[in-house]
């Protein structure tokens, strides 16, 4: 699937919930059912620091393809941090750095995009699409 | 802490209170707003509002320099202003009454037009290990570029400060002491009058951060014999960007001062500038004007009330609220020092701040996670965060009873 029809196949999932509730149940499930990231990944310089709760990620090139791994102290944040991992795992840097993301306002999670003092969400994202470009510069 | 005997509630009209507050009739998400987050950010009165529009609508002008009416009006009412701050705090004079931009305004004034004359290399600089980053940074700062030595008074695991510990800290080298009246992450209140007189009784002077104090308590300056007082007008149920430095006149006059530029001087040659009279050489350009008024109006209103009545409820929410959290599985609070004002930050075991934090505001309900900038406590009590609950004389017991019961929701959610 390419990244935009995995997108829509998510924004049709929350379509079903009928209230925020069930959304943020939604968030937390997947948050709890995420696969962790390897213990050894789970370093200092893999930190993104969000002023509230805390993101580790990992990226590896495979086959041409990129494949995160992920974890966070927050099960909220470990949700959305799911979402993000579903959309752009196994995908070709070049896919990555194109993709729109358009799906996190079509959830109604938009306001975990502030740059505030939240959750790093954003700075992810960013690290996501920067990890991205330096594969796309080795290749 | 002992259940009060006599209910205070009587004494205050808290429905009326509210009809003050336009904010508090909001809905956020759908949900009655519910306003738990006063140690950030305290609501504004209509009576704040109002001085604000006023001001803008009718009497804008700069002060301080204009022959026209325009200006001469804003300048009395900017001044009378100050001497409601005066007054209130019972300072001697006016012009000791500093006008800034906030607390940490006033704290990095003071830490940088202090060390200009009184500290060299190798003094010591004491404060406690539960302020606020705002009261960190300016002295830390301070104490690298002039290798000075910053001590910090410990603090007990109930969240009070062991004063036998900190008259250890002195020494001839302690040139000044800035303490927190009252912990923002604990709700503790510190013997401040203790710490003065300990600290005067070796000549040192003392600052006090009375940030979070001001909204809860009456302040008396000169009781109180401290050398310093700041705080913030919108923790106060002002305006932010102003604030206030109390200082002492023989002090005022002796520092130098910060920022230098419009309205500081009496006389300015390329050759020399000899700078204006207290408070003018310390408030550099066009001060928060309307931030001033607003501060003013904020105080009269408050006054109004009666801060005595406003701790005396406060309290009695504080003991109910604090009741009712215990009573939650795997909930723990930190800071349960004797003497508190209406803070309760909490955490509650295997689920992180910042979760719960985003469901209660899903809920309607707005209260603070995190750090709460003070970071050095968060590792004291070995947690990444806390929530915290703060409340003000315009919350009522039936919102904590609601908060509890929506925080026992978003536990179940979250476990």
């Amino acid at each position: 699937m390419t990244i935009e029809e995995i997108e829509n196949e998510i924004v049709e999932e929350f379509e079903m919930f009928e209230d925020w509730m069930q959304r943020y149940e939604h968030l937390i499930d997947l948050g709890k059912s995420m696969p962790m990231i390897e213990e050894k990944n789970k370093t200092e310089d893999k930190l993104i620091k969000g002023c509230q709760s805390q993101v580790w990620m990992h990226s590896e090139l495979k086959d041409g393809k990129i494949v995160y791994t992920a974890d966070s102290d927050a099960i909220i944040t470990k949700g959305m941090v799911a979402l993000m991992i579903r959309v752009l795992s196994n995908h070709t840097p070049q896919e990555i750095i194109d993709s729109k993301l358009d799906f996190i306002e079509k959830i109604g999670l938009t306001k975990h995009l502030s740059p505030t003092r939240s959750n790093g969400l954003l700075s992810m994202i960013k690290q996501m699409k920067l990890d991205a470009i330096a594969y796309a510069a080795k290749s | 802490m002992t259940e009060l005997k006599t209910s205070t509630s009587l004494l205050l009209n808290i429905e009326a209170i509210r009809a003050d507050f336009p904010i508090l009739s909001r809905k956020v998400n759908g949900k009655q707003l519910i306003y738990f987050d006063n140690g950030a950010t305290a609501q504004k009165p209509v009576s704040v509002i109002d001085a604000i529009d006023t001001y803008y609508k009718n009497q804008n002008a700069n002060i301080h320099r204009g022959v026209h009416t325009l200006s001469q009006e804003i300048t009395v009412a900017y001044e009378n202003a100050r001497t409601t701050i005066q007054k209130h705090l019972n300072a001697k004079h006016a012009h000791e009454i500093v006008f800034t931009s906030g607390t940490t305004a006033s704290v990095n004034l003071l830490a940088s037009s202090f060390a200009k004359k009184n500290i060299q290399a190798g003094d010591e600089i004491i404060i406690s290990a539960m302020e606020h980053h705002s009261n960190i940074l300016p002295w830390q700062q301070l104490c690298e570029e002039k290798d000075a030595l910053l001590k910090i008074i410990p603090i007990s695991k109930e969240g009070e400060l062991i004063i036998d510990e900190f008259e250890k800290l002195i020494s001839n080298k302690t040139k000044i002491i800035a303490v927190t009246h009252i912990s923002n992450t604990l709700g503790t209140i510190n013997p401040i009058k203790k710490i003065i007189a300990i600290a005067h009784s070796k000549n040192i002077p003392v600052m006090i951060d009375g940030a979070q104090a001001v909204p809860h308590t009456a302040v008396d300056v000169q009781e109180l014999d401290c050398d310093f007082y700041v705080f913030s007008g919108h923790k106060l149920f002002g305006p932010t960007g102003v604030g206030v430095l109390y200082g002492k006149e023989k002090w005022l006059n002796e520092l130098p001062p910060y920022q230098v530029g419009g309205g500081t001087i009496k006389t300015v040659t390329f050759e020399k500038t000899e700078y204006a009279d207290l408070p003018l050489k310390f408030e550099a350009g066009t001060p928060h004007i309307a931030g001033g008024i607003g501060l003013a109006a904020a105080i009269d209103y408050i006054n109004t009330i009666g801060l005595e009545k406003i701790a005396a409820y406060e309290h009695e929410l504080l003991l109910y609220a604090t009741d009712a959290l215990q009573k939650i599985d795997g909930l723990k609070i930190i800071g349960t020092a004797k003497n508190k004002v209406s803070v309760i930050s909490f955490i509650v075991e295997g689920l992180h701040p910042f979760d719960i934090g985003t469901l209660l505001d899903q809920m309607g309900i707005a209260v603070r996670t995190g750090h709460h900038c003070t970071q050095p406590l968060m590792q004291f009590y070995g947690v990444p965060g806390t929530i915290r609950a703060s409340f003000a004389f315009y919350n009522t017991k039936q919102e904590i009873d609601e908060f509890v019961k929506t925080l026992m929701r978003v536990i179940n959610m979250l476990k």
